[in-house]
């Protein structure tokens, strides 16, 4: 070894480059532990705190009762997984709150980019209906509630339609905005190519504005299933709305808690995957919008 | 009817209508107005008269925004003539033609196809079955010097790879008429003498008729056989050169020719002014 490093003549800064990058792989390694560490230690003191505080003390500082604790949270969740809800086993509760968020997404995604695409590439039809469009849009839409159980009745398709409205207008807002953004440029080079107009909105439109329909999957999802636990308070048999229900009129907070936790699962879980998506659909498009995540 | 075409040269003085009397483009009074946002009428191009003979290239320069995208439009029917008559092969333009190509200022490939998509986009858009459109698409390419980055997608190529994506995938439809919109101004000088080459051969084994807007005048006089100057917006005709340099040319070459030279001096002679009344009025627009 010696003898060849002897004979070669071996410039000079490659050593010295090698070592800067050793130096920044470790520096980004030491970044990275440092920030996985206090994510970590953010979470020890918030939910360490929160079992201090409402347990050391007589009467402890925070009332357990009323906001509940990390270890009874926990308890809960053990007690719904091994023996089931009062509403029966926890797994057909998610699905079924899981079964109508999806259906109103799925429904409402439809619907939106159909709208978008039909009054993005008809101004005059945007024009005549616009304010309405903007009316409807301003009404909270939760407010519809109410509305649905009375016409559609207690079982699901009342916590669809209210999934359904509240994912529509996300979807066709972005789908309107992406078909309007469509680059001029595009179109006219797919009409000089020959395009006809069904072609130039399934070949040029619908792909462009694509970017900006799966931007919005991301928040309508959540919207989905907002809809189908706001549609199971106001009243069902199963769900995880009935779970949250049924603990809050019973005081149990650990429940109400644990019932969020849950939610939260399938909310990531779901995220994760839309993401998939979103990065198998657009797989043309360079990475650095989907690398800015935090 | 030739008399009244005004395709008077300037710099021989001999008239250029083709014996049969025919034109492949054909331009005659076109007036353009556009309504700007404030309510205005807005004259982008005013009573031009121009022709293009089959087969012959014929650049139009003149200065920055004084309509020469305006006059590529109104040839592809992608715009309607306020005024006057625009005719393609003896017709008048109703529409998009499918004789036509056009190659855009701006990257116009499409982002969410690959490179071999791309250039099929336009066989497909045309019914042409799959297999035989990507065949041919596979062809162009390789004629483009594309070959192994068939799969690749527009934003992993460089500035000069799209735009052979784009030539090839203008020329696949084999259009005999060709419309080029400052196609290469955004490339960096080696490249665009090399896809001013690849265009000239492109263009000597399809024989279209090319209409190529420039604000360059010796990427003008490089590649045609006329140049049109235009005045500053409202555009009009000032004058037409025909250029006598013989093919086939090499575009890095032909630059340092004396012809070259004392042609390029000629025009500039007339496009200066235009492009001085031109500055001057974007400078006024600036200090108001």
């Amino acid at each position: 070894m010696n003898t060849v490093s002897n004979q070669v003549n071996v410039p000079v800064i490659a050593p010295e480059s090698e070592e800067v990058s050793v130096e920044t792989i470790r520096a980004r390694r030491r970044r990275r532990i440092v920030v996985n560490s206090l994510r970590v230690l953010i979470l020890v003191v918030i939910i360490g705190g929160w079992q201090l505080l409402t347990s050391v003390g007589n009467p402890p500082l925070i009332d357990p009762f009323f906001w509940g604790q990390p270890s009874g949270i926990w308890q809960q969740i053990v007690t719904w997984v091994t023996q089931g809800t009062a509403q029966g086993p926890l797994w057909q509760q998610i699905a079924v709150t899981l079964e109508e968020a999806i259906l109103g997404f799925v429904i409402g995604v439809v619907l939106g980019v159909i709208f978008g695409v039909v009054l993005g590439r008809n101004r005059f039809l945007a024009d005549v209906l616009s304010p309405y469009i903007k009316a409807a849009n301003s009404i909270p839409r939760v407010t519809l509630a109410p509305l649905f159980v009375i016409g559609l009745g207690l079982g699901f398709q009342s916590k669809v339609a209210l999934a359904v409205v509240l994912v529509f207008f996300v979807v066709f807002f972005n789908a309107f905005q992406g078909v309007r953004e469509v680059d001029r440029n595009l179109l006219a080079n797919a009409q000089i190519l020959g395009a006809s107009q069904r072609r130039l909105s399934t070949e040029v439109i619908i792909p462009s504005a694509l970017t900006w329909i799966l931007a919005s999957l991301h928040t309508s999802f959540s919207f989905a299933l907002v809809g189908a636990v706001v549609g199971e308070f106001l009243g069902a048999t199963q769900g995880i709305g009935l779970m949250i229900q049924n603990a809050g009129a019973n005081f149990n907070a650990n429940g109400v808690f644990a019932a969020m936790v849950i939610l939260a699962a399938v909310a990531l879980i779901t995220e994760v995957l839309i993401t998939a998506l979103e990065n198998r659909l657009v797989r043309w498009r360079p990475n650095t919008v989907s690398e800015v995540t935090i | 009817m030739n008399n009244s075409l005004p395709m008077k040269d300037v710099s021989t003085g001999t008239q250029n209508a083709p014996d049969q009397g025919m034109y492949a483009i054909e331009l005659r009074d076109v007036t353009k107005r556009f309504l700007t946002p404030a309510g205005k009428a807005y004259t982008a191009i005013r009573d031009i008269n121009m022709a293009v003979a089959p087969g012959e290239f014929v650049a139009v320069v003149g200065p920055t925004g004084c309509g020469k995208s305006t006059t590529l439009g109104l040839i592809s029917g992608l715009e309607r003539p306020s005024a006057g008559e625009v005719e393609v092969m003896g017709e008048p333009v109703q529409g998009i033609d499918p004789r036509i190509g056009y190659v855009f200022q701006a990257d116009a490939v499409f982002p969410w196809k690959n490179v071999l998509n791309n250039v099929a986009t336009g066989p497909l858009f045309r019914g042409q079955p799959k297999a035989q459109a990507l065949e041919r698409a596979h062809d162009w390419i390789a004629r483009v010097g594309l070959t192994g980055f068939e799969d690749r997608y527009p934003h992993q190529l460089s500035g000069g790879m799209r735009k052979r994506v784009a030539l090839a995938q203008t020329f696949i439809n084999e259009p005999q008429i060709l419309l080029m919109d400052e196609p290469f101004s955004a490339l960096d000088v080696q490249t665009r003498t090399l896809m001013e080459d690849e265009l000239l051969n492109l263009w000597s084994s399809l024989k279209a008729s090319v209409v190529f807007v420039t604000h360059d005048l010796e990427e003008a006089i490089s590649l045609a056989d006329h140049v049109c100057v235009l005045t500053a917006g409202p555009a009009t005709v000032k004058g037409i050169y025909t250029i006598d340099l013989p093919r086939p040319r090499k575009v890095g070459e032909i630059r340092f020719e004396p012809r070259f030279v004392q042609l390029y001096q000629q025009i500039w002679e007339d496009l200066r002014d235009e492009v001085v009344i031109s500055y001057e009025r974007a400078k006024q627009r600036g200090d108001q």
